[in-house]
């Protein structure tokens, strides 16, 4: 067996058997990275294989998490607030993609950092709507249910960690068929070279849109995973700020490996959980953990382990 | 009503100003360096805490206050851009923001560990007190102060970039950075200066705004987005287009205030997106 499928298999028998010896905390802490997992994997396919760098991202999260907050406040059903969330996300993506991908580059990046921004004002001023600065509080964590088919509780932590696993790695397993099909093909031809694949007769609006919608489900997913667990949410998930997390964790990861984003989002919250123990101000250690990854190792840390550390364990 | 508007455009101007401090050193460092930076708004933040500590807690000459805090936030910049922005110049933009974004990340925290996180409201030098009736209403002398010190910027920038040696240097390297490096111009050495220059812009920003705003760790990261609207609106880079782009974000926002209280920064967000989508390279660019 190869050494990937052996670390995929360890890696997940470790998330299923997660709740059976982790407290409370570390369920808790998985989810945020199950989510942050889900959320920088749809931002990669924009960045790492469609070569566009969104800093809006956080609005589409924002949508996703506000509109599920909605309607598990007006309808408790978990489903329907995580699919409607998940398509809320998707839809406002249509609509401000079809705007954003007429750039690409540093106008791109403007364009969207532009929008997401225009979220959050609304998600901080529209008072009415969103609750103002105060957000939205006592969402509560509906039961997972069909009427009259079945109905799971998700009030116990490890219930909900386990509906969060299950739909986070049905996401993780779509975008990897994605991207290692044609399609995903056809992407990482327009981020080479756009002339190429456009002499080719391919749409380059069509794959860019689709790939702009595809990260706007995903961060809508992400995004309406977080008002079950928090029971509130607030608009700064929908600052800039915010957006540059999946910038900081892909980099981290690696922007060119399909894992990175995954493994970048484990090790922000190991990093953040380590450096915490010892100091609130976790933020100046790991903004120079970002500026070292940026001058030393920028393929990212999973390039940097297989080519530089594996090696040496394989020769023996 | 006239007078209302006029009024209320003269309080905008003072926005503009303002906001033209802070846009102006990002725009020079963009046009020049050709790094969008985000900790841009963090030295603005260091110099307004800088300046808070000198003039309000230590009580030093208001004037000295300001010119020691410059000095401090350019040694900052010095130390920047010769260690970290050096070295980023020809990688990919992603990388680029993330390195500029790190820095946020270590002065916010930085900063909450000397000051504390909690926001501070520093107090106004004597001279800078009460209100000049203008149209019959009170315009407080502080606007006016802002007014003169961003008109006087302006006008600084202007001579220096067009009138001296150093300005036509780095009009060439700004142009076309490899024929200048071989006419003989120094770029690593100009580049440290122009950076340390924009820092000082931006401290001095920070600084002057120091009497009538709060001094709080996230001052950074709002008043950077404010700049980035700014440049886009001129076009990424130019310095008049910053000027132009800060006077109507800055009467814009005013009237905003005054119109539509709750989407007033939603409106200029609008004016961005609508700017990058109809004239991309902005209003004034190329």
């Amino acid at each position: 067996m190869k050494l990937k499928t052996i670390l995929l298999i360890a890696l997940l028998l470790l998330l299923i058997l997660l709740p059976s010896f982790g407290g409370k905390y570390l369920l808790y802490m998985a989810i945020h990275i199950l989510i942050l997992s889900v959320f920088a994997l749809g931002f990669n396919l924009l960045l790492g294989y469609t070569g566009l760098l969104s800093f809006g991202q956080a609005g589409f999260f924002a949508v996703g998490a506000y509109t599920s907050a909605k309607i598990l406040l007006v309808i408790p059903s978990l489903l329907l607030g995580t699919v409607v969330g998940t398509l809320a996300g998707g839809i406002s993506a249509l609509i401000l993609g079809y705007l954003c991908i007429r750039h690409t580059r540093i106008y791109f990046s403007m364009l969207t950092l532009s929008f997401g921004m225009m979220i959050y004002s609304l998600a901080w001023k529209w008072r009415e709507v969103t609750g103002g600065d105060d957000g939205l509080v006592g969402i509560p964590r509906a039961p997972l249910e069909i009427p009259g088919i079945f109905s799971i509780n998700m009030n116990p932590m490890e219930n909900y960690y386990y509906f969060v696993l299950v739909v986070s790695v049905i996401a993780i397993f779509f975008i990897y068929r994605m991207v290692n099909s044609p399609f995903g093909l056809t992407l990482k031809g327009i981020r080479d070279s756009e002339n190429r694949v456009a002499f080719a007769g391919v749409s380059i609006r069509t794959y860019r849109l689709l790939s702009f919608v595809i990260a706007g489900l995903y961060a809508g997913l992400a995004g309406s995973f977080l008002p079950p667990l928090e029971n509130t949410v607030t608009p700064p998930i929908a600052h800039w700020t915010h957006s540059a997390e999946p910038v900081m964790v892909t980099l981290l990861g690696g922007i060119h490996t399909f894992s990175g984003p995954i493994i970048g989002s484990i090790l922000f919250y190991i990093i953040k959980d380590l450096i915490v123990r010892f100091t609130q101000y976790w933020l100046i250690i790991f903004g120079s953990i970002v500026i070292l990854l940026v001058l030393v190792f920028r393929g990212g840390v999973v390039v940097f382990f297989s080519e530089n550390i594996l090696p040496r364990f394989i020769k023996k | 009503m006239l007078e209302k508007l006029l009024f209320q455009s003269l309080i905008g101007l003072s926005l503009s100003m303002y906001l033209w401090l802070l846009a102006a050193g990002l725009t020079i460092v963009f046009g020049v360096l050709g790094v969008l930076n985000f900790a841009h708004g963090s030295l603005f933040m260091l110099g307004a805490y800088a300046t808070f500590t000198l003039y309000g807690k230590l009580g030093l000459n208001f004037w000295i206050s300001i010119l020691l805090s410059l000095i401090s936030v350019g040694m900052i910049g010095a130390v920047l851009e010769r260690f970290f922005f050096r070295r980023i110049y020809e990688i990919d933009l992603p990388y680029q923001l993330i390195l500029t974004f790190g820095f946020i990340l270590i002065f916010d925290d930085l900063v909450k560990m000397i000051w504390g996180g909690v926001a501070m409201i520093p107090p106004m030098p004597s001279f800078l007190e009460g209100n000049l009736a203008i149209l019959n209403r009170p315009y407080p002398i502080y606007n006016i102060f802002i007014i003169i010190a961003g008109v006087v910027v302006a006008i600084v920038l202007w001579l220096l970039l067009e009138k001296t040696w150093w300005g036509r240097m780095i009009r060439a390297s700004a142009s076309d950075r490899e024929m200048a490096s071989a006419i003989g111009i120094n770029i690593p050495g100009l580049f440290t200066t122009v950076f340390i220059f924009a820092a000082m812009l931006a401290a001095l920003g920070g600084a002057l705004g120091t009497p009538v705003r709060v001094v709080a760790p996230g001052i950074g990261t709002a008043m950077i987005i404010q700049a980035f609207v700014i440049t886009v609106i001129g076009g990424l880079g130019n310095l008049k287009g910053a000027f132009v782009g800060a006077l109507i974000v800055g009467i814009l926002t005013s009237f905003g205030i005054l119109l539509f209280p709750v989407f007033e920064l939603f409106i200029i967000f609008v004016v961005m997106a609508i700017v990058l989508l109809i004239k991309p390279e902005g209003l004034f660019g190329k």
